[in-house]
């Protein structure tokens, strides 16, 4: 029997998810389609990385927010702990500062009973500083919710492709999707930059690029606009930091500037929300006005900030908010085999798992066949922390690998053993060591260990020196061998 | 578990000359350990010349002055651990410390009486200077630059711009120039170049480079690697000035604003920090206030010369074989430095005016005809100029000290010809 194929395209938080769940069945072929250089560098990279409790998402505006989320934030629990995704389930507090703050702050409440979240209680200053210490002085109320926590969002990607891929997904990377071929009725195959993939379905979990996917297949009733947020991160000795992720009452744009602590326990603080013209959708530029503005925001919701000294990196990162504000989550009105998960804005790394289920759901309903594997493999196993093991386990990691006794990157002391581990499971640029294993991510931002790293990957990959990249096309780390180049 | 008098911890020029200065002056076990697996911190990879004057009577390139290191290293009897990181330090008591280090051979445990932390200093990065825009490849930190260059072979990039002007930012730009690249601009804030005026000569006006003082650069722009950078003219507050923004291409961005000392692992064993130096307080025998805990070299203050660095690492050894001979430093009534006018910092901190001592100091701002005063034992030593960028090093004697009385030693900076305290 021909196994039918399905093509994700979007290996972020989305299509990963989606990967790991159709890799439950055995007569599909899944083919994993991502146009950059690594899985989960567009809007899965860079956000604030929480899971969300899921009070924010009005159920009548927002049906697929208010359901997907709070599902989401449930079953996060199981999949991080199969796939060994770091999380903490620190709880969320939203504070008020005024009168309409706290009508704000009630409405929460409700929304979040009829959302079907559990544990919500508005609390008073006494209770909310025995939550949060470092909370301003000048709180009124909060909405207290036990079931937010945070997650390494990089992280959770790479665990969901691995796992996916050690499921049977293919992975195609720098594949970029140029035009979708039918043959009246359904799809029949995507024409790539690396040549033609025969498919009978496509899912569309495109991130910021949804809407030009959907556009190839005649569909142009939503537009995805991307919305940039910058962020402050500071060493991960810098005090004080947060115990709970403390969120300002919402408008209605956003959620506001949060401060939260990340699972690496850097502080952090961000996202303002500047929405930009739909053709920007690589604008990652951080500016003076934006960084400013969420400085100020935060500053308001704690007592103190670390000085600004302690900022190891600003960033911006982009969410893709669809027209209409909702997810967008259904099949092409016509034409058979194309289904759209696309507009995945807030709270979409926390709805992941549950949207993902709904996609084998749509594509029974749609008719397609599908047959559980007797022997899916639901477990991925991180790749060791040096760092964070005993002194015993170290000597006993050593003894194994040697690699393991070299030290790469010493502000977070990633070892060389986990450099090639990182490798081996699919980092081919310094970006991607970077975020399997934190190397890099310290104090001096990789200034000792960039390099280091480049030569480990130069070695792995049996290139030359200069041409490892940095991050995506175009990045080499240098432009050429230093004495070849002295002849020009 | 290894047992020492000495560990040294770090083997740049610092460490390397504390280790043999150690073994001078009879410390029987000394160690070295470094997480390279050469020895000499970074001058392996400056191969530019101007190191040694002081040390070794002798202008030499980084290479060659790492050799001649070398070679005294290997006529003593110290253990040298390379590709080694020390990954925790504990003090015990009084006479016992724990250095724990990581290596291919496992976890090493060296307990030992006294420790000289020598661990050099970090580059600042592109996001502590506060320069937005994008975060493409092609943006270098000047040592990283150096060390894809000299070490590893590798050509950066082809167009240069270069963000600050101390002594690294204008010898990468020879460096670049040198190597045939086409280095478009050394971009500096300030009114004054960072770096040392023969640098300023040799490395910029005789490869035509321009420097931009009183300018910023503000963002990056490119999205896989470096395109352009926009810059902007400051005013006297330092702010951008209105229409003054202009762009440069490029495709490399070369930051070298400031070095910040590396002791990460003093703090966490809980020595007092000077805010201002960001390294440990220390006495006049470079002792930090934990006992028998010793810091030298760029962790301890960021130097101009290696010959600095090799002096302290040598006054450290001193300190340190007192404290091993004497069972301690003795206890004093230590005299504080106090600091007037325009002067960033002195070290040491702390003086005990028993012996003589070096002391070396920064200013604030340039200023000309001025004099350096320490009051408390009427010393004034006049200066042409003064610049942030030149280091003061002064020599104070054991008889010029032994004059002074109260808690402190103040160190001021006054005009010629104008009276203190007018």
């Amino acid at each position: 029997m021909n196994k039918e194929k399905i093509a994700i395209i979007g290996a972020g938080i989305i299509g990963a998810s989606i990967a790991r769940v159709l890799s439950r069945y055995e007569n599909i072929e899944i083919h994993l389609i991502e146009m950059e250089t690594d899985v989960g560098w567009g809007v899965s990279k860079a956000n604030t990385a929480i899971l969300h409790a899921g009070y924010d998402d009005d159920p009548f505006l927002y049906p697929n927010r208010a359901k997907y989320c709070v599902r989401g934030n449930y079953l996060w629990r199981k999949w991080s702990k199969q796939l060994q995704i770091r999380t903490s389930w620190n709880g969320s507090l939203v504070l008020s500062f005024s009168k309409e703050d706290e009508e704000e702050l009630y409405n929460l409440l409700e929304r979040g009973e009829r959302n079907g979240v559990k544990g919500l209680r508005i609390i008073e200053k006494r209770e909310i500083q025995k939550l949060e210490e470092n909370v301003s002085p000048n709180v009124t109320l909060a909405l207290w919710a036990p079931t937010a926590g945070q997650i390494s969002p990089f992280e959770a990607v790479a665990a969901l492709v691995e796992n996916a891929v050690e499921n049977g997904v293919i992975l195609h990377l720098e594949t970029k999707v140029l035009d979708i071929v039918e043959d009246g009725t359904r799809i029949t195959k995507l024409v790539t930059n690396n040549g033609e993939i025969e498919v009978d379905w496509v899912i569309n979990a495109a991130g910021l690029y949804a809407d030009y996917i959907a556009k190839l297949v005649g569909e142009e009733d939503f537009k995805i606009t991307p919305r940039k947020g910058e962020y402050f991160l500071f060493n991960d000795r810098a005090k004080p930091k947060v115990s709970r992720i403390l969120f300002p009452a919402p408008k209605p744009k956003s959620k506001g500037v949060v401060v939260t602590t990340t699972v690496d326990g850097n502080l952090m603080i961000g996202p303002n929300a500047t929405d930009l013209p739909e053709d920007e959708k690589e604008n990652r530029e951080t500016t003076q006005e934006g960084l400013e503005e969420v400085w100020r925001e935060a500053s308001k919701l704690v007592k103190n900030l670390p000085s600004k000294s302690e900022v190891i990196k600003t960033f911006a990162g982009l969410r893709p908010e669809p027209t209409g504000g909702d997810f967008v989550i259904r099949p092409h009105n016509s034409l058979l085999g194309f289904i759209n998960v696309a507009g995945i804005r807030s709270p979409g790394i926390t709805s992941a798992p549950a949207i993902a289920y709904e996609v084998p759901k749509m594509l029974l309903h749609l008719g397609a066949r599908l047959i559980l594997k007797k022997n899916w493999n639901p477990i991925r196993r991180r790749i060791v922390k040096f760092s964070r093991s005993s002194n015993r386990r170290k000597r006993e990691l050593i003894a194994m690998n040697p690699l393991y006794g070299n030290i790469v990157c010493q502000c977070e002391m990633v070892t060389e053993a986990e450099v090639v581990e990182a490798i081996r499971r699919g980092a081919k640029t310094v970006e991607g060591v970077k975020l399997r294993t934190r190397a890099g991510m310290g104090k001096c931002q990789g200034a000792f260990c960039r390099i280091k790293i480049a030569m480990i990957l130069s070695r792995e990959l049996k290139i030359k020196p200069w041409q490892v990249k940095v991050k995506g096309t175009g990045s080499e780390i240098g432009v050429g061998d230093l004495f070849s180049l002295l002849r020009k | 578990m290894y047992s020492y008098d000495l560990v040294v911890v770090g083997g740049g020029a610092s460490g390397i000359a504390a280790s043999i200065k150690a073994k001078e002056l009879g410390i029987k076990k000394v160690a070295l350990i470094d997480e390279k697996n050469y020895l000499g911190g970074v001058l392996p990879q400056c191969i530019h010349s101007g190191f040694g004057l002081v040390y070794f009577k002798e202008d030499l390139t980084g290479p060659e002055f790492t050799e001649k290191l070398a070679q005294k290293v290997m006529e003593t009897d110290l253990d040298i651990y390379t590709s080694t990181f020390v990954s925790k330090i504990a003090y015990r008591d009084y006479f016992e410390k724990l250095v724990y280090a990581v290596s291919k051979h496992g976890i090493k445990k060296f307990k030992t009486k006294t420790i000289i932390y020598s661990t050099g200093c970090r580059e600042r990065n592109i996001y502590e200077i506060g320069i937005l825009g994008n975060r493409p490849s092609g943006v270098f930190t000047a040592g990283e630059a150096q060390t894809l260059m000299d070490i590893y072979g590798v050509m950066p990039g082809r167009e240069i711009v270069i963000v600050g002007s101390g002594d690294i930012g204008l010898i990468m730009a020879r460096r670049f120039a040198l190597q045939g690249a086409n280095v478009k601009a050394v971009v500096e804030i300030m009114p004054y170049p960072g770096g040392l005026t023969r640098n300023i000569v040799q490395c910029l006006n005789d490869f035509n480079i321009p420097l931009l003082l009183n300018h910023s650069v503000l963002r990056v722009i490119g999205k896989n690697r470096v395109e352009e950078v926009e810059v902007c003219k400051l005013d006297e507050n330092r702010k951008c000035i209105e229409g003054s923004k202009f762009r440069i291409k490029c495709d490399t961005l070369v930051i070298s604003a400031g070095l910040v000392p590396r002791v990460e692992l003093l703090e966490d064993l809980g020595v007092t920090i000077d805010p201002i130096t960001k390294s440990a307080v220390v006495n006049d025998r470079l002792e930090t206030s934990l006992p028998g805990v010793f810091v030298a070299g760029n962790s301890l203050v960021v130097n101009d010369l290696v010959d600095y660095a090799v002096e302290q690492g040598e006054m450290a050894a001193q300190g340190a074989s007192e404290f091993i001979f004497n069972k301690g430093i003795n206890a004093v009534l230590w005299k504080k430095v106090k600091l007037n006018g325009n002067i960033r910092f002195f070290i040491p901190q702390l003086i005990s005016g028993e012996k003589a001592v070096t002391m070396y100091g920064r200013v604030l701002t340039p200023e000309e005809n001025v004099k350096l005063k320490v009051s408390e034992i009427n010393k004034e030593i006049p200066f042409v100029r003064v610049r942030p960028s030149e280091m003061i090093r002064l020599k104070l004697s054991k008889d010029e000290l032994s004059s002074a009385r109260g808690e402190s030693l103040t160190f001021s900076i006054f005009k010629r010809g104008a009276q203190l305290g007018e």
